[in-house]
């Protein structure tokens, strides 16, 4: 898959796991493993841009005696998975004209 | 292997990184294991579940390659900007008071390092001492039994004979000293050293 097509959509999917209630690193990887195979070098780099682009907040908590960091999204956050919806659609669009060119291609 | 282990050992293949960022992912990935364990894995196998350290810190070495050179010059500029404006004025009227301050303590630190030497140097003295007094101490028990026969010259056969043991402590001693000492002194010139790249780059 393209590089920056694959890094939008790794982005995307990461704040949506932590759409709907803060999220930490493990939990991330293992809520998004049936869609998408992560690993935990790639989250950490996906973390940091999202937080250097002030689409996510950190905050750490003790949990079984140690500090465990969760992940917040922010409103920035939250525009850009709908951002993401309408550019879908684009996208799907585009798939529709780029199939029906295959297809037509074959009669010929 | 164990956590400890892993960690040590990517801290190690990280080590071109910036120390802060090198702890950043340290954290990380502990916390990754222990999220595993708590799940039930053992210690062995959450790290095993992480994967290879060597194809981690690969990917690890050429990201950040990837994403230094653009943060870099932001910071840069900043700085010049900073420094044009009211600082300069600031730093020419503080002169009466920061000039001083930093020449006391750059005398005081050279004060330390001539103090902490010239004690290294006095125990190596101690050392040459023994080392002479040693030869000298056997010669004149070996003259006093020859020439007199007396309990003396084997007092002092066996005085010479404790200065020599203690001469072979004492090498060992000092040389562990110095060692150590410069060691320490080297260290304390790269942080200096480091204080200053580090203000030139940030």
């Amino acid at each position: 898959m393209d590089i920056q097509l694959k890094r939008g959509l790794l982005d995307v999917c990461v704040l949506a796991a932590i759409k709907n209630e803060d999220s930490y690193g493990y939990k991330i990887i293992k809520d998004l493993k049936p869609y998408i195979e992560l690993s935990e070098s790639t989250l950490y780099t996906i973390l940091k841009r999202l937080e250097s682009a002030n689409m996510l907040t950190v905050w750490s908590a003790e949990h079984g005696g140690r500090l465990r960091k969760y992940y917040r999204i922010t409103d920035i956050g939250r525009k850009r998975i709908e951002e993401f919806k309408i550019e879908w659609k684009e996208i799907v669009s585009i798939y529709n004209f780029v199939a029906k060119e295959d297809v037509s291609d074959d009669k010929n | 292997m164990t956590k400890i282990e892993f960690l040590d050992a990517l801290d190690q293949k990280l080590s071109g990184l910036a120390e802060n960022e090198i702890e950043e992912r340290l954290l990380f990935y502990s916390e990754m294991i222990e999220d595993r364990m708590e799940e039930g894995l053992t210690e062995e196998e959450a790290v095993a579940a992480i994967g290879d350290i060597d194809e981690i810190s690969k990917g690890i070495m050429a990201e950040s390659a990837q994403v230094r050179p653009e943060p870099d010059p932001k910071p840069e500029a900043k700085q010049k900007r900073k420094l044009a404006g009211w600082e300069i004025a600031l730093l020419i009227l503080g002169i009466p008071v920061w000039v001083p301050l930093i020449s006391a303590a750059f005398v005081v630190g050279i004060s330390l390092f001539v103090s902490v030497w010239s004690i290294i140097i006095s125990i190596w003295a101690c050392f040459a001492a023994l080392a002479v007094v040693c030869p000298s101490l056997l010669a004149l028990g070996v003259v006093q039994i020859v020439k007199a026969g007396t309990i003396t010259g084997i007092a002092l056969i066996g005085a010479s004979l404790i200065s020599a043991g203690l001469t072979v402590f004492a090498f060992y001693g000092c040389l562990a000293l110095s060692k150590t000492t410069i060691k320490l002194t080297v260290w304390i010139c790269m942080r200096i050293k480091g204080l200053f790249t580090k203000k030139e780059v940030a």
